[in-house]
């Protein structure tokens, strides 16, 4: 049993994500790659970035291992992503960013981030916030990479 | 160099016995005003005194004490108020010789035990870029040498050894722990050689908790010539330590892990070899006589020790050591064998927790450091966090023994004087929740 504050933090659609993790396992080719490393913990990521040929985001491919707010938070970026444009991708970047740092407040309009919204309660916790930007800032990382 | 009597120091009043045992623990624990809150609904349950101790008010108003009455530079000025800065320092520096078993000049003040270790790595890589004269002939070392550690060992015992390494052209060796990550005699004898020139080791683990054999690897060390560096961080808080006895030729420890402020370390080294080192840090204070082109040092403790010292928190120190004596860190000792023993009963009988290290209760102290199936540390951390059970997680600085156990992090709880077995029941029933609220069982 946990406390509706540690229930906020580890929603259900988190644990899920944690456990089923979407787009985990890098697929071959991608424009760029990144890996990204939380040297506290030891937690990893790897993510390569897939484009269409109109230059939107086919998708991203990853793998790593971490807790499991590391380990949903780049899964659900995973299906945040596919078909969105690389202005429309740092956007959906920035406004997470704001989001983990906003300490509990949130943003004002949290729906371009689709079920990655759910990751809010992690801005309560400090020491989390980059857990939850570990998969976010190597996706960050490509999209420059790649420009 | 007047030693306070030990009855001054303000504690239990209880008969003493060979142990704390709850009741004076409890007492003890009124005296540490930081562990008297509440965390996230609950009362803390502070099982992180591994990485950093509380501090007792007795510190606290030393260091408050000494800035609001005393206040001045050591070993410079003629005023009433730096002569009496001085003479605390250096009363300080006699007790926490004391504490350890050895002489007053054979202990360099430091920030914390990483700094001490660096000194004496540099003091090697000093003499190998030739400072220091014939005297230092010992600390020379170049390609065909060997620098030997453990796979055991915490970060910053690691990576001043390394970096010396490179910069010397010595080879870095280590011994490998076995399958409990424990460091045994068998593998350092098959590492220790003629080569062998300087050896570093932990006393006590930071993982596992687990007590090294120096005896018999200091015999081994000393028997090819090579001196022995001997990382005292988790013994000095928890054992009585007589570094004279134990014939290590360095030693370092921390004062924050031992109920005093941050910002101050211990460097044991033998005079003769203390005084035959060249300088790391070099400034004011540590000089006989300075012309534009070349300087003198004074002999140790002072020539290791430029620039301002930290006066206050050498002198906290000290307090602590005061408190320490006065419960006594055998009945310390004891109590957290106690505490460690209860700890591994309780983590045995909980599925899914595999213990890190040995699991007999008498080859550690009182630590245990967990990996639970399923579920990483940070979240681990966070559910006992959420609980008011605050516990260490990650890799305490000490990846390569977690990489040789077969994990990336683990979940640490560390117990002091201060803590009960209800604190350690406290963390064994989170843990025993973890997994079925992550979904694992």
């Amino acid at each position: 049993m946990g406390s509706p504050e540690l229930a906020n933090l580890y929603q259900q659609v988190i644990l899920d994500h944690s456990k089923r993790k979407k787009g985990f396992g890098l697929a071959e080719g991608g424009v760029a790659e990144s890996h990204q490393l939380n040297p506290t913990c030891g937690d990893e990521i790897t993510l390569r970035l897939h484009l269409a040929d109109d230059d939107t985001i086919e998708r991203i491919s990853w793998e790593g291992a971490g807790c499991s707010i590391s380990m949903a938070s780049a899964s659900l970026l995973s299906e945040l992503v596919p078909g969105l444009t690389r202005d429309e991708a740092r956007e959906r970047i920035a406004l997470f960013r704001e989001m983990m740092r906003s300490k509990g407040a949130g943003v004002e309009d949290d729906e371009p981030l689709g079920d990655a919204a759910a990751l809010e309660g992690v801005s309560r916790y400090v020491a989390r916030v980059k857990c939850a930007m570990l998969g976010w800032v190597a996706f960050e990382d490509t999209l420059s990479l790649s420009s | 160099m007047t030693i306070h009597d030990l009855s001054e120091t303000p504690t239990t009043g209880a008969p003493r016995t060979d142990t704390l045992g709850d009741e004076e623990a409890l007492r003890l624990r009124g005296d540490f005003p930081a562990l008297h809150q509440s965390v996230n609904g609950h009362p803390l349950v502070y099982l992180d005194s591994g990485a950093t101790s509380q501090k007792p008010f007795v510190v606290l108003d030393a260091e408050r004490r000494y800035l609001e009455t005393t206040n001045a530079a050591v070993h410079r000025g003629a005023h009433a108020l730096a002569a009496a800065a001085t003479e605390l320092f250096e009363e300080a520096r006699a007790r926490v010789a004391a504490f350890v078993g050895v002489r007053e000049d054979e202990i360099v003040w430091t920030s914390n035990a990483t700094e001490g270790i660096n000194l004496v790595a540099y003091a090697f890589s000093n003499a190998s870029a030739g400072r220091g004269g014939s005297a230092a002939e010992r600390f020379r070392l170049g390609e065909g040498d060997e620098i030997v550690v453990t796979e055991a060992e915490h970060h910053s015992n690691l990576v001043p050894w390394q970096e010396l390494a490179f910069r010397t052209g010595a080879t870095l060796r280590f011994v490998p722990v076995d399958d409990e990550g424990v460091i045994t005699a068998e593998a350092a004898s098959e590492v220790i050689g003629e080569r062998t020139r300087v050896l570093a080791f932990t006393h006590v683990s930071n993982v596992t908790g687990a007590v090294s054999p120096v005896d018999e690897i200091v015999r081994m060390a000393h028997a090819v010539g090579a001196l022995v560096v001997l990382d005292a961080c988790q013994s000095a808080p928890h054992l009585p330590l007589d570094l004279a006895a134990l014939d290590v030729d360095f030693a370092v420890f921390s004062g924050h892990k031992m109920l005093a402020p941050t910002g101050i370390g211990v460097l044991y080294g033998r005079s003769g070899l203390l005084n035959a080192m060249p300088p790391f840090l070099t400034g004011g204070s540590m000089i006989t006589t300075v012309t534009m082109e070349r300087s003198e040092y004074l002999p140790a403790p002072q020539r290791f020790e430029a620039g301002t010292q930290r006066v206050s928190q050498a002198i906290a120190l000290a307090d602590a050591v005061r408190y320490l004596q006065a419960v006594g860190m055998d009945r310390i000792a004891a109590h957290e064998r106690a505490l460690g023993e209860r700890l591994l009963a309780g983590l045995a009988d909980i599925p899914g927790v595999r213990v890190l290290g040995p699991l007999d209760a008498a080859r550690r102290t009182g630590l245990a450091a967990i990996d639970v199936d399923g579920v990483h540390a940070h979240d681990v951390g966070q559910y006992l966090d959420d609980r008011g059970v605050a516990a260490r997680v990650g890799h305490h600085c000490a990846q390569p023994l977690h990489r040789r156990l077969g994990v990336t992090a683990s979940t640490r709880a560390s117990t002091y004087l201060y803590n009960t077995t209800a604190d350690v029941d406290a963390f064994l029933e989170g843990v025993a929740g973890v997994r079925s609220f992550f979904g694992e069982a």
